[in-house]
């Protein structure tokens, strides 16, 4: 253990010195004292009660009000990392909205045979109904959230992209806002770049989306599965920040060639939705018959250019984990251009030579199922008793296609209160990028901490917690 | 506005006012039970209470006797009583959190704690708690969440469905303690005028946080026609059918202006409110009291339904 620890790139050090953009930080935790400390974490605690930004895990149970833990050290980009890694993630965001234009246009990657046919029509997440569709200015995936882990100073993997709706924008937004309110200081010494524009970014991405026969400003609404949803509060924190309608699928109906609100002054056309449920609910009539979230007739009316729909369906079978592997090849068949942002080596057990391997070197590996998210169903090899072990490897040989295997990551660390003091915690990073008229990134984005010594697990349902991320200004 | 979200805003008041009716029905309760019993004893009247409430087919089936203790617990702690002061809470804060977009922060801060706080209430031992805080409790937190409402809300049809829905809901909770009195607590005629019968009309007041407001607006002798007078027919008593009724209509005009149309929840609304104009006690008591409130609760349930169908349903064109 002790050895391993010292292999860990802790993004405060270099050598026995401090990293500059935590020179400050470094004296202001260390001249912290304990109660003030304490004092300041039910604060952050009671704020975030207050507010109502809480979590509920999906088939946990329990206490449906759960707050995310959140940690007070901030984690600290320097200026010229993030341009570095603002260019490589707007790379692949564009990338990845090209491969969606061409998967449902001409097929031309795969014709290249750069990308094996099989991998993307039979594909779960492919989308025969949307064929065709050229969605207003040829994007699919409007927020591309794309999770990176750091190795090194300038070492960044992409671990996976999240095309149809990457959740977790509200607690980038909530804990500047917090960190603003109770350590104002820290913001008047550190030139820190703000996020707080992210709602209006969002907003202006999305009316640059508006369908052609949308008439004056375009009227969008958010679409959620409704308050039962565990990202509830984001839905609504988004419409309120940005100034739109939060509706659930009956407040929606189609009629003539439009999509309409119910509202007490009567119908209203609506031109985007930002939907929050996923493509199966979406329409009963097109996807899910059983679907109560969705809005029947709702696809007729998007393929016939009445209204857009963010994330456009079909978006899914860009961010799978066995496309995962050729998004660098898309950026070089697209764009001519050369990968910013690497991949993860990854291992798709659904090959007969790469199942092999994982097999041989399961005590090694994070195995991971295609279709997963959430932390949920996964092993990790170096973590793992042999027991477990072994049974995974009967559930990977049952069915093998079902999992891709990667290499256990050093994952960098960051300095975190806990407990006993100070102890540096994994951590990755979730930045949001627009895709409209433009390409946009906020300085920021959500950084997911390891609470547990060791863990390499950073979801929110596997008891990770959050940290305000800061980039400094120029 | 999504007429989903103008139901929830509409249900938030409901909730909190029929909370604060409850915590009110507990008072008379409470000081009922301090004095000597005539009119069957103890038990008839923590019976009008439940009756009053609404709730007493529920407690029978889950408590059958009527013991002070269980049915404090019951009216103010019980989830499965979905009337109690903690479904209540509960209610009028899940239906703000469905529509924080159209809350004030600070709107939205008393309804969470409140809750929060009722959350607390219900871990803490019983014993600890007296009944009177318990009452305190729910009507200065009734008064913070209104106050909030008045004080940070946008004056927009959403601020009217709020008001709509406290005046509503007042209005029946009002006739319906009237009703239960003059039904249930005073089953014999003999009593009317008699020193107890004026004990309880005034517990009735004291109740409705009115008592010194009734002094002042008659003085001398409490009388049943006073009483209904100033609970019916008085635009001074912030608890009165006509001043519910006036604020009914005044909100449901602001939308009609704001939306530029007119509906039939105005005409029936208007409709209600001259007739409350027009009436004296003393037609009142010719047509009977008790017909008097039940046609009034049915008007109100009506207009309800209406203001419903054309605002709420989203069925409206």
């Amino acid at each position: 253990m002790e050895q391993s620890k010292l292999a860990y790139f802790n993004e405060m050090f270099q050598g026995d010195d401090v990293r500059e953009p935590y020179a400050r930080l470094r004296e202001w935790s260390a001249n912290m004292p304990v109660e003030l400390r304490s004092l300041k974490q039910s604060e952050a605690e009671a704020l975030f009660r207050r507010i109502g930004i809480t979590f509920a895990v999906y088939g946990e149970g329990g206490d449906p009000d759960r707050l995310i833990p959140f940690d007070m050290f901030p984690r600290v980009f320097a200026h010229d990392e993030w341009r570095r890694l603002e260019r490589g993630i707007k790379q692949r965001a564009r990338a990845l909205n090209a491969f969606l234009m061409d998967v449902y246009g001409r097929g031309e990657m795969i014709r290249a045979g750069r990308i094996p046919e099989r991998l993307v029509y039979r594909n779960e997440a492919f989308e025969p109904a949307v064929m065709g569709m050229k969605p207003p200015r040829g994007v699919y995936s409007h927020i591309v959230g794309i999770d990176l882990v750091r190795t090194g100073p300038d070492e960044f993997f992409v671990l996976e992209d999240n095309c149809r709706t990457p959740s977790g924008v509200s607690y980038m937004l909530e804990n500047r806002e917090i960190m603003m309110r109770m350590f104002p200081h820290l913001f008047q010494e550190n030139r820190i770049a703000p996020v707080e524009n992210y709602p209006a970014l969002l907003k202006r991405t999305l009316a640059s989306v508006a369908p052609q026969k949308c008439e004056g400003d375009p009227v969008i609404a958010i679409l959620t599965p409704g308050h039962y949803n565990s990202a509830y509060y984001e839905h609504s924190f988004l419409a309120d920040m940005m100034g739109v309608e939060l509706v659930e699928g009956p407040d929606l109906f189609v009629e003539g060639d439009y999509c309409w609100m119910r509202t007490t002054r009567g119908p209203q056309r609506v031109d985007v939705i930002y939907r929050r449920i996923d493509d199966a609910f979406l329409d009963p009539l097109c996807f899910r018959p059983d679907s109560m979230l969705g809005v029947p007739g709702l696809m007729n009316v998007y393929r016939s250019g009445g209204v857009t729909i963010a994330s456009a369906p079909g978006s899914g079978v860009a961010d799978d984990k066995a496309i995962y592997t050729f998004v660098p090849e898309m950026v070089r068949f697209y764009l001519g251009e050369e990968p910013i942002l690497k991949n993860v080596p990854t291992w798709q057990c659904a090959q007969a030579d790469d199942l092999k391997y994982v097999l041989e070197n399961l005590f090694d590996l994070v195995v991971k199922e295609v279709h997963g998210s959430g932390g949920y169903g996964m092993l990790v090899g170096p973590r793992s008793t042999k027991e477990q072990i072994e049974a995974f490897r009967a559930k990977i040989r049952e069915t093998p296609w079902n999992y891709i295997a990667q290499p256990t990551l050093a994952l960098s660390t960051c300095p975190t209160f806990v407990e006993e003091g100070i102890a540096p915690r994994h951590v990755d990073l979730r930045p949001y990028c627009l895709v409209g008229e433009r390409i946009e990134l906020v300085p920021g984005g959500l950084t997911r901490v390891a609470l547990t010594e060791g863990s390499l697990v950073v979801n929110s349902s596997q008891g990770g917690g959050v940290k305000d991320t800061w980039v400094m200004a120029e | 506005m999504l007429s989903r979200t103008a139901e929830n805003l509409f249900w938030i008041t409901r909730y909190m006012e029929r909370g604060e009716t409850i915590a009110r029905l507990l008072e008379v309760g409470s000081r009922n039970a301090l004095i000597p019993s005539v009119s069957g004893g103890f038990r008839n009247e923590w019976d009008a209470i439940l009756q009053a409430s609404g709730t007493a087919g529920g407690f029978a089936d889950k408590y059958g006797d009527t013991v002070q203790r269980n049915i404090e617990s019951y009216l103010f702690f019980d989830l499965d009583n979905p009337s109690s002061i903690a479904s209540c809470v509960a209610q009028a804060r899940e239906n703000g959190r469905i529509v924080r977009t159209a809350l004030s922060s600070q709107t939205w801060d008393a309804l969470n704690t409140a809750f929060q706080e009722m959350q607390e209430l219900r871990r803490t031992e019983r014993s600890k708690l007296s009944v009177n805080d318990l009452i305190d409790w729910t009507i200065r937190n009734g008064a913070t969440v209104r106050g909030s409402i008045e004080d940070t809300q946008l004056r927009n049809d959403g601020y009217c469905f709020m008001h709509i829905g406290y005046a509503l809901e007042r209005a029946d909770a009002t006739a319906r303690l009237l009703d239960v009195k003059y039904f249930v607590l005073l089953p014999q005629v003999d009593y009317v005028g008699s020193g107890l019968d004026n004990y309880q009309w005034r517990t009735i007041l004291r109740a409705m946080s009115a008592h010194r407001a009734f002094n002042w607006a008659y003085g001398g002798e409490i009388t049943p026609a006073k009483i209904a007078d100033f609970l019916i027919l008085n635009p001074k008593s912030p608890r009165s059918l006509i001043t519910c009724a006036t604020e009914t209509m005044t909100h449901l005009d602001a939308l009609a202006r704001g939306y530029g149309r007119s509906g039939e929840a105005q005409a029936q609304a208007r409709d209600l409110l001259a007739r409350l104009s027009e009436i004296t006690v003393e037609d009142i008591f010719d047509v009977g009291l008790h017909e008097f409130l039940s046609g009034t609760i049915d008007s109100v349930g009506r207009l309800t339904a209406i203001i419903h169908d054309q605002y709420l349903s989203g069925e409206a064109r």
